[in-house]
């Protein structure tokens, strides 16, 4: 389901790019043949997660819904039709309605447009989990006349009906891509509008300075206080920190989509597979399958603290003269280019060897963090004896074979994803590349003001930045600027002769 | 007068032009000067080219688009540089972008100069006339107008430029009558019959102030206010301003205004709900203030001459429609009025104007082919705003009459670009004024380069004659070999030319460097570039202007570019003219109704559209493309 996601999302993000002008980077080529989009039909689909879960839902959204329904959904007897009342939840019988055969005991709940996620009619039938009574729930609706949702198309009907905006649509999308739970948590925040109700407010601000400016300009014979340069230049830094803040919770809640990949390297025989099998292991059951990876012994996806984590074992660290090795050692320098972060295993119950250094060395331009491994046995590696050639990587001693210090290890592997960076005090959110490019095109566009009014630039030169930044946080809520401006000017300032 | 000789057999001219305002006369000199034959109807011949509100012209975004009139032929720029009383530049101080011309006009010789150029233009004449009615021909396009006097007078195109007397009703106080705004009758039969062609009508607002007698003003108790001399007026081709000008005077309310007019806000038909037309924020009645800004301890009043030697000051800033015993009082406390004898009270009047969405980019209407709308009946304020749309309505009917495509100006290209695109897009819920704020690309659409954004295409419309386009082109001529110079002459990063940059207050230098980059930095003007760049040409002063400017700014002038390149990407994906938006799926109910009604060219003013919404504009955009996929392979449906 992921992969067929994912074009969903790339639809939207392609066609934002043409509204916004971003530079959109050879994304795939998008064809709008989807007849949704140039009708208006009905669709269904199964949009709860595959699996052996309690309960399953079928999603019918679009003008024949409750049509639909009603040809295949029967009282408890499996006689006689049920109606379904709006708002109403009613249990009854779903039958094929060829052969009128009953197919699952199911809850039917009615939402009439426009008060529905996609604001179409939309019926949901909650049925068994499980694939086989679910797919025959969805065959006898598509029987009836509808059409197979695309992957994210419900999403896309609730935005193209103006249910949700666009940063909400693409929570939606983040929500459906999310690894895990963490990262769903913060998708749903975005959903209900953190990403937007943050960037709202902080345009607020961006218009009302900008409604400054042009009051004295607009109006130079009025009676209108010419703004004082030094508070123009403060506000709009403190709006650029403000914008560069929720930035960087964005790329916080940027980690939790997308996950870290963190190679393990040491050398030879100092516990790699054992400590990856430890990292695994305890958390085997939250391990989320993600298509495209192959899930060989080398690397696997794993969640520390809520963290997607790649974790990437590598051949031994040494130098060597054997071709074969060689070429094993070249691999796992690319890997540990590749890695966001890097273990560096150390065998602590033998002397720190050159080939440790050396390690430390090669790791020592990423960050990460160094594991002294086999606490269980006597230690003879002292953690001042690493702390010279670790480049303030922290030092922890772990056991892969007892399990001791692995708890620590995750949290700080945690920690070092999530980046811990400056100013985070408040919640992350969840933003889009595209999201964050515009926070961070926005708060680059208010330094420009304030760099601008410092050096004595004329306010109507600054106004083009305000309006640049004012551009960029209407990506990403889609809104147009001057009319506002205008409204702010006339409520505010007593202008006009 | 010239004679009328119809393009067209059987007509009385090609184009009638309905009114003499600014709208009116604009259209008129435009169509004439275009080689077409115009029949100007007014209701007087004394009320051509009169300002019946503040006797000024100009004003930020008002100036710019004056002197666009100017640089695409049109007649306002020379009539204000012939008549005007004083004459100043606002905003030098913030920017480059927004420094605009304001006038204080002389309203008698500027509507007798105005009315002297009408009589002097070949192809051109003017009646006296009722306009009773618009005639439609059996194909529902336009063919002449009715009149009380004469009836049926034909023509190919008709263009309405009949301000506020559509349904005009005048209030003060508690009395209201049916009127024009200068005495004159309102024009009740022509709204009703543009209402009878289907075309929307929409009820607004305006108000002027009381206007005094010059002898019983106490000028001494009030701030002088004086023109300028300046290098340039609002015409490319005027030299300068004269020394001699006249004064206007700054004096304020005082705390006892305010309580007169809140003690009598029982009497202000704004208040009581006697008035319904929505007026304009920017221009609120002196009850609006002190209503609104109760925090306000005094409010600016401008006295300005209404003509050099008359008797009548208008007392800008007081408009009003109170009933005219509060005005006296209300006037009496204002300082250096106390014993000011008013002799016209200030009146509101509201009146019809045409929904501006039912307009064309080209100012033709929409429901009836070779109708025209310009000025004030589209919605907007200003003498300058009246004037823009009349030479783009004169130009449109010539165009349209000759098999033409029209002529539209983009927003990035002029503020009338701005204006007509706002109203024909957005419609307006208050009559429109220009500011600069409402143009995006201000920087690129100051006063100084109006000329070189569009003489060209005034030229090639027929409205420049050719030795002026002469003197455009070595005016161009000049701007770019300067700019070409100082962008190509480098000084050297030595202690000769850092000692010359102490000098004129600025840094030494790193390395080698251009005259042009020089300029750039705050501290340096053109003038005081002199010290290092001896072997400089001597150039007009508005040359000067343009080219400071363009290098000076050019790190601001490239960004904005940047911004018209980014939004032309919009601006160029056209939407097909008969597209039917209610076959098109994911647009909300709003943008159906408002997409049909307004039917915008091209995505980018669909997006300018008020209630079509970004979710709307992804849906029209995905239409857009479907279209032009239709039939190739496609492997990926979302």
């Amino acid at each position: 389901m992921s992969n067929a996601c994912l074009r969903g999302t790339h639809f939207k993000l392609v066609v934002l790019r043409r509204i916004s002008g971003l530079a959109g980077e050879g994304r795939e080529r998008v064809c709008m043949r989807g007849r949704g989009i140039v009708e208006n039909d009905t669709i269904a689909a199964i949009s709860t997660p595959l699996g052996e879960g309690g309960i399953g839902i079928v999603r019918i959204s679009g003008p024949d819904a409750l049509k639909i329904a009603s040809r295949l959904f029967r009282d408890p007897s499996g006689k006689r039709r049920r109606t379904l009342k709006p708002w109403g939840v009613r249990y009854g019988i779903v039958v094929d309605p060829e052969t009128g055969e009953e197919i699952d005991e199911a809850l039917a709940s009615a939402m009439p447009a426009p008060h529905s996620f996609t604001r179409e009619d939309v019926v949901e039938f909650s049925c068994h989990g499980g694939i086989g009574p679910l797919s025959r729930v969805l065959d006898a609706v598509l029987k009836c006349g509808a059409r197979l949702a695309q992957p994210g198309e419900f999403t896309r009907r609730a935005f193209l009906s103006g249910r949700i905006d666009l940063a909400q649509a693409e929570a939606v999308i983040e929500i459906v891509r999310a690894r895990t739970d963490s990262a769903r948590r913060l998708a749903l925040a975005n959903l209900r509008g953190g990403l937007s109700a943050a960037v709202v407010s902080i345009r607020d601000d961006v218009v009302a300075l900008l409604a400054q400016l042009e009051a004295v300009v607009d109006f130079p014979e009025d009676d209108v206080d010419e703004p004082d340069h030094d508070a123009i230049t403060r506000r709009a830094r403190e709006t650029a920190s403000k914008l560069r803040g929720l930035a960087a919770r964005a790329r916080c809640g940027r980690v939790y989509r997308d996950g870290v990949t963190v190679a393990i390297v040491g050398r030879p025989n100092v516990g790699k597979s054992s400590l990856l099998n430890a990292l695994l292991g305890r958390s085997k059951a939250i391990v989320t399958d993600v298509p495209g990876t192959t899930r060989d012994a080398v690397e696997d996806w794993t969640n520390m603290h809520g963290v997607p984590v790649r974790l990437v074992d590598t051949a031994g660290l040494r130098e060597t003269d054997d071709p074969v090795e060689r070429l094993g050692v070249e691999r796992t320098r690319e890997r540990l280019d590749e890695a966001d972060l890097a273990i560096v295993v150390i065998d602590g119950s033998e002397a720190l060897s050159d080939g440790d250094v050396a390690v430390l060395r090669s790791a020592g331009t990423k960050r990460g963090v160094v594991a002294l491994n086999k606490s269980d046995l006597p230690q003879r590696v002292a953690e001042s004896d690493v702390a010279p050639h670790a480049a303030g990587m922290p030092v922890l001693r772990v056991s892969a074979k007892e399990g001791t210090g692995i708890e620590s290890l995750e949290k700080i592997i945690a920690e070092l994803a999530v980046g811990r960076v400056a100013g985070v005090s408040e919640g992350m959110v969840m933003a889009s590349a595209r999201q964050q490019e515009a926070l961070e095109r926005a708060a680059a566009a208010l330094d420009e003001v304030a760099r601008g009014v410092e050096g004595e630039t004329p306010l109507d030169l600054a106004a083009i930045d305000i309006r640049e930044a004012l551009f960029w946080l209407d990506q990403i809520t889609g809104r147009s600027a001057s009319d506002d401006v205008l409204d702010r000017i006339f409520s505010e300032f007593c202008v006009g002769k | 007068m010239g004679e009328v000789a119809a393009e067209v057999r059987g007509h009385d001219a090609d184009i009638i032009v309905v009114g003499g305002g600014h709208a009116g006369c604009e259209a008129a000199l435009a169509c004439a000067r275009m080689g077409a034959s115009v029949l100007l109807l007014t209701l007087g011949w004394d009320t051509v080219a009169a300002m019946p509100c503040n006797p000024s012209i100009g004003g930020p975004g008002k100036a710019q688009l004056v002197r666009e009139i100017d640089a695409l032929g049109g007649e306002m720029a020379r009539n204000i540089d012939a008549t005007y009383l004083q004459m100043r530049l606002l905003n030098t101080g913030k920017g480059p972008a927004v420094r605009s011309l304001r006038a204080q006009a002389d309203k008698a010789a500027y509507g007798a100069r105005m009315r002297e150029v009408l009589r002097q233009e070949r192809n051109l004449s003017v009646e006296v006339a009722h306009v009773e009615g618009v005639e439609v021909g059996p194909d529902g396009s336009a063919r002449g107008v009715v009149t009380r006097e004469r009836g049926a007078v034909r023509a190919a195109a008709v263009i309405i430029a009949t301000g506020t007397y559509l349904g005009g009703r005048i209030y003060v106080g508690d009395r209201s009558w049916s009127s024009g705004p200068q005495g004159q009758p309102a024009a009740e039969e022509l709204g009703r019959a543009l209402a009878a062609l289907g075309l929307r009508l929409a009820r607004f607002k305006t108000g002027t102030s009381p206007r005094v007698r010059k002898d019983s003003v106490d000028v001494s108790k009030m701030q002088e206010l004086r023109g300028e001399v300046l290098p340039f007026g609002f015409s490319f081709e005027t030299r300068g301003t004269r020394a001699d000008q006249e004064l206007c005077w700054l004096t304020y309310t005082t705390p006892r205004t305010h309580e007169i007019i809140r003690a009598n806000l029982g009497r202000a038909p704004l208040y009581t709900g006697a008035i319904i037309g929505r007026g304009p924020r920017y221009c609120p009645s002196v009850e609006t203030k002190v209503v609104q800004f109760p925090a306000r301890e005094r409010h600016q009043v401008f006295l300005e001459p209404e003509t050099k030697d008359g008797d009548v000051m208008y007392l800008g800033g007081l408009s009003t429609s109170l009933p005219a015993d509060v005005q006296e009082e209300m006037v009496h406390s204002v300082p250096g009025l106390e014993d000011a004898e008013i002799v016209r009270p200030g009146y509101a009047i509201e009146y019809d104007c045409l929904v501006p969405t039912e307009l064309l980019p080209s100012l033709e209407t929409k429901k009836v082919p070779g109708l025209f709308a310009a000025g004030q009946i589209n919605g907007t304020s200003g003498y300058e705003e009246a004037a823009s749309q009349g030479l783009i309505a004169g130009i449109n009917a010539v165009l349209k009459i000759r098999g033409k495509e029209p002529f539209v100006l983009e927003r990035s290209e002029a503020y009338i670009g701005v204006l007509i695109d706002d109203l024909v897009t957005k419609g307006t819920c208050e009559p429109y004024r220009m500011m600069t704020s409402r143009a995006e690309y201000r920087l690129t659409l100051r006063q100084d380069n109006a000329d070189l954004r569009l003489t060209e295409k005034g030229h090639g419309l027929g409205l420049v004659p050719e030795e002026r386009y002469e003197r455009f082109l070595a005016r161009r001529r000049l701007v770019r070999d300067e700019i070409e110079r100082l962008t190509g002459t480098v000084v050297p990063g030595d202690a000769e030319t850092a000692r010359r940059l102490a000098a004129i207050g600025t840094g030494p230098l790193q390395s080698e460097t251009s005259l042009g980059d020089l300029l750039a930095r705050p501290e340096v003007t053109y003038e005081k570039l002199a010290a290092i760049d001896p072997g400089r040409p001597v150039l007009p002063q508005d040359v000067v202007q343009v080219v400071e400017i363009e290098l000076k700014y050019a790190g601001y002038i490239r960004k904005q570019r940047g911004q018209i390149e980014r939004a032309r990407r919009l601006e160029s994906r056209l939407l097909p003219p008969q597209v039917d938006y209610w076959s098109i799926a994911g647009l909300s109910r709003e943008a159906r109704e408002k997409l049909s009604d307004i039917r915008p060219r091209s995505i980018g003013q669909a997006a300018r559209i008020s209630g079509v919404s970004p979710a709307d504009i992804m849906a029209l955009l995905a239409y857009v493309e479907s279209g032009r996929h239709r039939g190739g392979d496609s492997e990926l449906g979302v």
